[in-house]
């Protein structure tokens, strides 16, 4: 269950939502500046609203009424960041294990490896992966810190054609073998199709309506036209 | 080092010791300091920047000076020093303090553009992959402002090295104890005959400042070359 409601100011942008989805995977889809990425950001405590709840499957990330805001490192969740953010000077195995440095269970850090198809890259450093590569490492790096539920920030953006169908496959695995609520971040139509059971449509800071995936298409015309018009 | 006199060779061991034992012992609060300008906003920020680099700013002499006030025998906290047996003013001890402290700036401004030019964003995603601020900090801002700490510590040992007007102000000049290098090098200028041992540690001050210089080159060409090859 994905709960929000909230309001947050950044300069004279003004983002407010209230939504709650029973989806696994939510799209939040919409043109650029739409306030999605700061939607995730505020989801995963990177950026404060001035009001409002946020909670994931029951779990209160932050409630502005109770004064209740769990620091971002207490959030577990998985965020995979539009510009990647690998860290430069480690390892991608040590990228890997950043979230995870304790854990000895390296079936996990082996499984994460395999989905992902990382094994032949574990020894070098991000500058020598491909656009693609560094994806698929981002994407690993926040699965093994073993999150409650999945921040994807347009994992699909950037790409050329062959890194965009190696990654988007590799989601769509990970959609299949684990059960995580995820939460997407998308203006582009077939990563929505291929990866969200739902999707809310955004729209100058405003959410315009939640629907399934299925009736994606039709609205996804009408949004569009409907945001042309808007401007 | 037989071309050195058994004085001038003291003098450059205590010179050494002195400039370590100031560079170490400033790293740590300097590396706080820097952090704390580079990342966080807050009332008085101004005034600790101009506080901090007031050593860089003032005559040496004054801050030897000061240090004399509060660190010797009748100071506020030389007095307690004393009683503690831990007294500072006049022992090697206190050289290194006047040395670690007109080192400080240099090493507070070296590591603050470091931590500033390390991108943010990565200290974000640390954060959101469970790290805590010690853990982001070590782990991830430290190695990545790494040519910046070589950097102002060597600069930093290089300005404690040469130290001169805050360490004679403050411990004066006794041989074996607190006559640093360059303080050796004035007495001998001011000695009828001293010019040749002034030379010869004119030489030494060059030669250990070009050393700190390039070692800390070679470090960072080294770590270069290691991030190149893994």
């Amino acid at each position: 269950m994905i709960e929000l409601d909230f309001a947050l100011t950044r300069g004279e942008f003004v983002l407010q939502l209230a939504l709650r989805s029973e989806a696994r995977a939510l799209a939040l889809f919409g043109d650029s500046g739409c306030g999605k990425t700061s939607t995730l950001h505020a989801i995963a405590g990177l950026l404060k609203p001035a009001r409002g709840r946020i909670a994931l499957d029951g779990r209160v990330l932050f409630d502005a009424d109770e004064r209740a805001g769990v620091p971002v490192a207490q959030r577990r969740l998985g965020v995979v960041f539009q510009d990647v953010r690998l860290f430069p000077h480690l390892s991608v195995r040590d990228n890997l294990r950043y979230g995870a440095p304790s854990s000895n269970d390296s079936s996990r850090f082996d499984d994460a490896v395999q989905l992902l198809g990382l094994g032949a890259l574990l020894k070098r450093k991000p500058d020598r992966l491909s656009g693609g590569q560094a994806r698929r490492v981002a994407i690993g790096r926040a699965l093994l810190c073993d999150p409650a539920a999945l921040l994807l920030d347009e994992p699909l953006s950037n790409l050329h054609r062959e890194a965009r169908a190696e990654v988007l496959e590799h989601l769509r695995g990970l959609k299949r073998e684990l059960a995580l609520t995820t939460i997407l971040v998308s203006h582009q139509a077939d990563e929505v199709l291929a990866l969200a059971d739902a999707v809310a449509l955004l729209d100058d800071g405003r959410l315009r309506k939640v629907l399934p995936v299925a009736q994606f298409g039709g609205e996804q015309r009408f949004a569009t036209r409907a945001t042309a018009e808007a401007r | 080092m037989a071309w050195l006199s058994h004085d001038e060779t003291i003098a450059l061991l205590l010179s050494l010791r002195v400039a370590a034992v100031a560079t170490a012992c400033a790293l740590p609060p300097a590396t706080a300091c820097a952090w704390l300008l580079a990342r966080w906003r807050f009332i008085g920020k101004s005034l600790l920047e101009t506080a901090l680099l007031l050593p860089l700013i003032l005559p040496p002499v004054v801050t030897g000076y000061v240090l004399l006030e509060v660190f010797g025998h009748r100071g506020v906290i030389g007095r307690v020093l004393d009683a503690l047996h831990l007294t500072i003013a006049f022992r090697w001890t206190g050289a290194a303090l006047a040395a670690g402290v007109m080192a400080f700036p240099l090493l507070v401004v070296a590591l603050r553009t470091a931590f500033e030019s390390v991108d943010r964003k990565l200290e974000q995603a640390a954060a959101t992959l469970g790290a805590n601020a010690w853990r982001i900090f070590f782990g991830i801002t430290l190695p990545l402002s790494l040519r910046g700490l070589v950097a102002g510590v060597a600069l930093a040992f290089a300005r404690a090295f040469g130290e001169f007007g805050a360490t004679i102000t403050f411990v004066s000049s006794i041989p074996g104890e607190t006559r640093t290098l360059p303080i050796a090098l004035y007495e001998l200028l001011e000695t009828p005959g001293g010019e040749g041992g002034a030379l010869r540690l004119t030489w030494v001050a060059v030669i250990v400042a070009l050393i700190a210089t390039l070692g800390a080159a070679l470090l960072l060409r080294g770590q270069r070359a290691t991030e190149i090859e893994s």
